[in-house]
């Protein structure tokens, strides 16, 4: 029993043969076969289960607006779920399984739920489930989310990759059909740049689905003369499989191509999707229709189907929906149908028309003003309940059941800017209207314009007009008239469906109404109307209709469901791209990592960057060791840090020291050449921004440091003050992050090791070179430094900056001068650690809420100038007598541990937000005071020296008595970055 | 979006930092403002619907600040200014 | 009519006949004693909370268009108090509260669900923050627990630990948090509402208000003037076009923020998760959709629709997070208009103009303060004195320096 469904002619490649599995099963197909047609031709009708009544259902269409067959494709980390049987592409090997149903699709567990439909309606939920309360978590809910849901992820890691792209065109062409084919052509000969992209594998849209004739030549020839035309053409990019999925701003549009999804073995290295971004200067939508169905009792049996679908089906993919088919239609599309399928031998059990002055046909017969009240069959049609003109009911026996209810224009992609379609009486559909996106225009039958001559000779002048060219000549071809009169549904008195996959009905709608959820966006949120994986673009309009009845009103009033991206649904494995895993954001690399690197060091992510974080020595089993013993080293002789990651900005002008001046909210007007100063920058909130240093290396050149988080914020801060609010200032800056390699050199012996490489003709002695001095020097013989000496660890320290080029060999040659004084690198964790022994404030301190005064440089803040935040510091707010001060802190026991985040309470009294004083901010083991200590803001903590109070941190259950201490924990004199 | 950069042509705007509105430029004067004008500058928006003057930084570029007129309803950018040519043009200058 | 199991089974079996509108369509009459201008989640739970537990019942909710239209419609559905500042945690924890008997006080299955929340932690700096904070909430009477990366792993064995560019070192959970299905909380509210009195009034546009010697007397309408002793604005994104009727200014813009939701899919996450080092959250719908989001656009704007670079910008954060949901469609995308406050925290005070009341400021957080914010905006409006655990919601915070800073991002909204 293999492809008994298949009939004569099409577009599959009936020279190759495929073999496919479905729920385990072989089957075959061809090349050009969908999963769908080609499981129609294997006379499987069966193909996916509804999402709330379990129901069995079939392909509704066949195309990306596909509600049923919805299907696994694939299997192991690349098995993908939801995906439309009737757009997926065959391949050899295509494995595809059913989803939402257990055991198995044909007999389902979960189908029980239809027996109870009646308890189930439409927002059946809100009312019930409320008693007792706590049984909604335990009990209610674990039972509905467990039935919910369609298909299942593969819980793997996504193994294929995704790239992006961008691409830029004059005119982009959404949609190859007759209307884009011809303003493809038109377009052409323009000469400019023009990109025709459609969802679908092959181009022609309905072209290829039908059996019209153009020029008095079959169709296909025509779109295959079209294709080769365009292909030729250098200005012209085709490019089918690729889905435009939204408008956004600007002329941007979203599309997703889909390079490797229809072959069996992608090339290695292939990205699965491609998702472009392209930037059109113009952009015509010749998206096409949609066909919607007619709602009549049980109208969601597998079988049952879009009339057009079936000519689809029948005329482009060689497969019949059924042996013996019905047609159901309340316009001549639907004879069309029969027609196409007559022609194929398939046999044509009754045309079912509502008007009752239908076409006749020698062919088969016509039921005038007849209507389909219900069907039968379980697991697929196989009667048709049909009650005639007369009012007598006749069962017409039948495997497939075609439905034509009129077309939709495809309007979706003029919404996404929230532009509304208008409402068309002669077509009783939505057609484009009110404000499209800027550059974007219709045409065919997105239009409305359904007749094919018609919709080529629209796309022909409408890009015509555009480009401002000739339109191309049109053929000549089918050309009948278009109205469609509105038929939404069949009373009955069973169910209808609307949403077929939400499992949405009439009732469902007329429950809404009934209830008071009248409007639009109530109505598909109260009954999920138009919320399934194919966004109502069947049903949406049938539920509008019938509320619009229901109210009295007209459909447009009821309102307009409004589009959004993305047009299909999209991986977001193709959004994403390949910022992912590893690569999820840039690595930044500091000058020594690779010799870090090559020491052993461990690596922690410090923003963007990497930096080493301590540097494990053999016999070092645990971090505290290593970290305690680079403190131990670098305070004991010397340890050399790479702190490149501080930012780095050059200021250079006559208006430097002024420009300086007004940025930080100490002085800097008077600072002398080759002197540095700490420099505290202020948000105009008056809150801490920043902090760093200043050297001035000459009268109109500053070098300015950021810590390493604010490296961005603050250079474009900086230029905001130049630009902005001092335009005229003779100041210039530059970010040199990356252009200097810099290491701080600290300890007792770091002036030695720097003698060993700076070259002779500079003294760095401290006579020559005090604390804060800074000058451009060389070192190495002639190699151009820059030496401050700054100290972040409170020794005797430098930062020596050298062409980030020099870097690596700097680091290697410090190490090895070193030597003699046991050198050691330090990482961020003994940098951490030597900073808070100090008590300097770090990011943890300067945290965004903080004040200078808080931070206990109250009196740094000019009262003599203006500076960016002094004059909104000074509110009343953030100069509390109470206000939170920096603080030291360490355990009374000092065997107890204390943790950063823990908050600070009397020694006794209730532990509770309301008698909260503080907190502490950064904690750490210091090897010089052998105890832990930390650093914290405790309110009027600068006065409270001494007093002995609780760390509590409930959450990592953890309370200490603490003593306050200063926060200078080591050298509060400040001797040894004297020395 | 699509910013026209007065200097480099038509970007995208994903290359710029934004700040907020283009009364920013207009910082009281230290001398004079009361308290009232200084939490108005810093805190009091406009916040209008519809066409409004607003500052982009040209990160990913030139590291220039741009004023941009830019509808908040439609997003269509009618006008982009140097900031710097629109803070001299306000007066403002060291 | 009251609603309830029984209710549903007798009336399937009557054939669904004895449904009645779950609220009125009142025509406004001329004065009421409070108008409430906007007919979001927080307008019509400040009905609710009036006319319930403070007694005033001549109130009127008017809404420009249908109620729930806007970021109660919106929103990815979280709600949670794991805040840090005191004058925002015992706020947010009163919501929590309120939402964990809203059902039962409303009558109406909002589908509470406190399946967790789960703030990921990426670097130690992030875990200092995160346990002082999870501090806070402890002491303020909410629950928080830290984690550590293996139990974290225990409980998401399936996001990313082996091949993250910025590990997780931790996390901090609120057991109690969780998610709402959010249309339902406009309607439980609206139906509770009408039923104690309140008229809901809908495609009612508020064109101006009638203020007379310094005090407001009712609003102008699309439906004619409607007098009142009170005026509430409470209408999110566009409390700034309302009050430039009244020409106010406010510490607010108005930004988009975009979400997401997939396809549906069979249920694999337990509760929400925020990844710590990246702009992307996500929980997983009763339906099975994945419901996601990340950052604002970062630009003024009331268009309610976003751009293509945030879109990707959270998508490689879910998969940075979570690899597993690549071949996962994302299916609907939307925009909605953030009422961004220059602190991050919202407003809800007496304007300057007498009978006029002013609630904003919500940033992206509106959703979960819903029912605390109906609360304690009927208490204000009830009594002229804020609630105890708004006190600190005032309009003059920026004037005397007392911001409400959680991030630490000071007057820039878009970074809040």
């Amino acid at each position: 029993m293999t492809q008994i469904n298949r009939v004569s002619g099409g577009q599959i490649d009936r020279s190759a043969t495929f073999k496919f599995k479905f729920d385990g099963k072989s089957y075959t197909g061809h090349p050009g076969d969908t999963l769908a047609s080609a499981l129609l031709a294997n006379n499987v009708r069966l193909m996916g289960r509804s999402f709330k009544y379990h129901r069995p259902r079939g392909p509704l269409t066949a195309g990306s607006e596909e509600p049923n067959a919805i299907v696994e494709l694939g299997e192991g980390a690349r098995k993908e779920p939801n995906t439309r049987a009737t757009t997926a592409e065959l391949f050899d090997g295509l494995v595809a399984n059913s989803q939402n149903r257990w055991p198995s699709l044909a007999f389902d567990a979960m189908a029980i739920n239809d027996r109870f439909s009646n308890f189930l309606t439409a927002g059946f939920y809100y009312k019930t489930f409320m008693w007792p309360a706590a049984f909604w978590e335990k009990l209610y809910e674990p039972i509905i989310r467990k039935a919910a849901g369609l298909g299942s992820l593969s819980m793997q890691e996504d193994p294929d990759v995704y790239d992006k792209g961008f691409r830029h065109c004059d005119l982009l062409i959404v949609g190859a059909g007759p209307a884009g084919l011809m303003a493809a052509l038109t377009a052409a000969r323009s000469g400019q740049q023009i990109i025709l992209a459609d969802e679908d594998f092959a181009f022609g849209g309905r072209l290829i689905s039908e059996t019209f004739s153009v020029d008095d030549a079959p169709a296909l020839d025509w779109v295959k003369a079209a294709i080769a035309e365009l292909s030729s053409c250098p200005n012209v990019r085709l490019m089918p499989r690729t889905t435009v999925i939204g408008a956004f701003d600007h002329g941007i549009y979203g599309a997703v191509e889909r390079i490797t999804d229809h072959l069996r073995n992608a090339p290695a290295g292939t990205p699965r999707q491609i998702l472009w971004r392209i930037y059109a200067k113009q952009t015509l939508l010749t998206a096409g229709a949609t066909e919607r169905p007619i709602a009549f009792d049980n109208n969601d049996r597998p079988g049952i189907m879009l009339a057009g679908a079936m000519r689809a089906y029948v005329n482009r993919f060689g497969a019949a929906p059924a042996k013996r088919v019905a047609i159901f239609t309340n316009n001549d599309d639907g004879h069309r149908t029969a027609a196409d399928l007559h022609a194929k031998g398939v046999k044509i059990a009754s045309v079912i028309d509502t008007r009752p002055d239908a076409p006749k046909s020698y062919d088969y017969e016509v039921l005038s003003g007849a209507q389909v009240v219900n069907t039968m069959g379980r697991l697929g049609l196989t009667f048709a309940e049909v009650k005639l003109a007369d009012g007598t009911m006749r069962t017409v026996e039948c495997g497939a059941l075609g439905v034509s209810g009129g077309w939709n224009p495809n309007v979706h992609l003029t919404c996404h800017q929230r532009g509304r379609p208008t409402w068309n009486t002669d077509l009783a559909a939505f057609v484009p209207g009110g404000t499209l996106p800027p550059g974007m225009r219709v045409a065919g039958a997105a239009q409305g314009i359904f007749s094919t001559q018609g919709a080529m000779q629209s796309g022909a002048q409408i890009a015509a007009d555009m480009l401002g060219t000739q339109a191309a000549p049109s053929p000549t071809t089918e050309d009948a008239p278009t109205s469609q009169t509105p038929f939404w549904y069949v009373e009955g008195c069973s169910r209808a469906w609307l949403d077929q996959q939400n499992d949405v009905t009439v009732k469902d709608v007329k429950l809404s109404h009934q209830e008071g959820f009248r409007s639009v966006e109530h109505l598909k949120r109260y009954t999920t109307l138009g919320m399934a994986t194919d966004q109502g673009k069947t049903s949406n309009i049938g539920g509008l209709a019938i509320m619009a009845e229901l109210a009295g009103k007209a459909i447009p009033e009821v309102g307009t469901t409004i589009f959004r991206p993305p047009y299909t649904p999209t991986a977001i494995g193709a959004l994403a791209g390949r910022m992912r895993g590893k690569d999820f954001h840039p690595t930044r690399l500091t000058p020594s990592h690779y010799w870090a690197k090559e020491q052993g060091a461990v690596f922690v992510e410090v923003g963007n960057w990497l930096r080493a974080q301590w540097f494990p020595r053999p016999g070092e089993t645990h971090w505290r060791e290593s970290v305690d013993r680079e403190v131990r080293q670098t305070r004991a002789s010397v340890g050399v840090c790479d702190c490149t990651t501080l930012g780095k900005i050059d200021v250079q002008g006559t208006d430097a020291a002024t420009f300086l001046n007004k940025i930080y909210c100490n002085g800097f007007a008077k600072l002398a050449v080759g002197k540095t100063r700490y420099g505290l920058m202020l948000r105009e909130d008056g809150i801490a921004m920043d902090d760093g240093t200043a050297g001035r290396l000459a009268e109109d050149h500053f070098v300015v440091t950021t810590t390493t988080a604010n490296a961005v914020k603050v250079y474009q801060h900086m230029e905001f003050l130049r630009q902005c609010l001092c335009p005229d200032m003779d100041v210039q800056l530059i970010s040199t992050t990356e252009g200097w390699a810099q290491y701080a050199v600290a300890g007792p012996n770091s002036r030695k090791l720097l003698q060993k490489i700076v070259d002779p003709e500079f003294d760095i002695s401290n006579d020559g070179f005090p604390f804060m001095a800074c000058a451009n020097i060389t070192v190495c013989g002639g190699l151009r430094a820059r030496l401050f000496r700054i100290s972040f660890s409170g020794e005797l320290a430098f930062e020596i900056a050298v062409p980030s080029r020099y870097g690596d060999a700097l680091m290697r040659r410090l190490m090895a001068e070193g030597e003699e004084f046991d050198v050691t690198p330090y990482g961020t964790e003994a940098l951490g650690v030597m900073r808070i022994e100090k008590g300097h404030a770090a990011g943890n301190e300067l945290n965004g809420t903080t004040t200078a005064l808080n931070l206990g440089m109250g009196r740094m803040v000019s009262k003599a100038k203006d500076s960016i935040g002094s004059k909104l510091s000074e509110r009343d707010g953030l100069n509390r007598a109470d206000a939170l001060m920096q603080i030291g802190i360490k355990p009374v026991d000092a065997n107890d541990k204390i943790t950063a985040g823990g908050h600070l309470m009397a020694k006794d009294g209730p532990v509770d937000a309301a008698h909260d004083q503080g907190y502490v901010t950064s904690a750490a083991f210091s090897p010089s005071l052998d105890s832990m200590i930390g650093l914290g803001f405790l309110k009027n903590g600068s006065t409270r020296v001494g007093e002995k109070m609780r760390l509590v941190s409930p959450v990592t259950n953890l309370t200490v008595d603490v003593e306050i201490v200063s926060h200078h924990f080591v050298d509060p004199e400040g001797d040894r970055v004297r020395a | 979006m699509i910013i026209n950069h007065p200097l480099l042509g038509p970007r995208d705007s994903a290359e710029f930092v934004y700040l907020g509105d283009a009364s920013l430029i207009d910082r009281p004067d230290p001398e004079t403002a009361t308290p009232e004008d200084w939490h108005a500058y810093a805190y009091l928006r406009d916040n209008v619907a519809g066409d409004m003057r607003e500052l982009w930084f040209h990160e990913g570029g030139d590291r220039s600040w741009l004023v941009v007129t830019r509808n908040t309803l439609t997003h269509e950018i009618s006008k982009v200014e140097m900031a710097r040519d629109v803070a001299r043009a306000q007066g403002r200058s060291k | 009519m009251g609603y309830s199991g029984f209710k549903v089974i007798k009336e399937a079996l009557l054939g669904h006949k004895g449904w009645t509108p779950a609220w009125r369509d009142p025509e406004p009459k001329a004065h009421y004693d409070v108008v409430i201008i906007g007919g979001g989640g927080h307008g019509l739970a400040t009905a609710h909370y009036l006319a319930k537990v403070y007694g005033v019942r001549n109130v009127a909710v008017i809404e420009k268009g249908w109620i729930g239209g806007g970021n109660v419609g919106r929103n990815t559905t979280i709600i949670r108090s794991n805040y840090l500042l005191d004058g925002n945690e015992p706020f947010y924890e009163f919501s929590l509260k309120l939402w964990e008997g809203l059902e039962q006080d409303l009558n109406y299955n909002a589908m509470v669900s406190q399946r967790g929340i789960m703030n990921l932690i990426h670097s130690d700096a992030q875990r200092d923050a995160f346990i002082r904070r999870g501090n806070a909430m402890i002491l303020n009477g909410a629950d928080a627990e830290y984690l550590d990366e293996a139990q974290v792993r225990a409980e998401y064995p399936f996001l990313n630990f082996d091949d993250a560019r910025f590990p997780i070192k931790g996390g901090l959970a609120q057991r109690r948090g969780g998610t709402v299905r959010h249309d339902a909380v406009a309607w439980g509210y609206a139906r509770s509402a009408d039923q104690h009195g309140v008229d809901i009034i809908q495609n009612c546009e508020v064109t101006g208000f009638r203020i007379e010697g310094g005090k407001c007397l009712g609003v102008e309408t699309s439906k004619g003037f409607i007098g009142a002793g009170k005026v509430a604005s409470c209408v999110a994104g566009s409390s700034g076009r309302l009050m430039a009727k009244a020409n106010m200014r406010l510490p607010i813009e108005s930004h988009v923020l975009q979400a997401f939701v997939s396809e549906g899919l069979k249920p694999v996450l337990p509760g929400v998760i925020t990844f710590g080092a990246g702009h992307f959250y996500v929980s997983q719908s009763n339906k099975g959709g994945l419901v996601f989001g990340g950052d604002l656009d970062g630009y003024n704007s009331y268009a309610q629709r976003g751009n293509l670079p945030v879109v990707e910008d959270v998508c490689e954060g879910g998969m940075a997070i979570m690899p597993m949901i690549g071949r996962a469609r994302l299916l609907r995308m939307w925009g909605g208009i953030m009422d961004m406050s220059m602190d991050g925290s919202p407003i809800i005070d007496r304007t300057h103009i007498d009978g006029l009341y002013f609630n904003g400021g919500w940033c992206y957080g509106g959703f979960k303060a819903t029912p605390a914010s109906g609360y304690v905006y009927a208490h204000l409006l009830a009594n002229d004195a804020p609630h105890p655990t708004a006190t600190a919601y005032r309009f003059n915070r920026f004037q005397t320096g007392d911001m409400i800073d959680e991030k630490g991002m000071g007057n820039q909204p878009n970074l809040h």
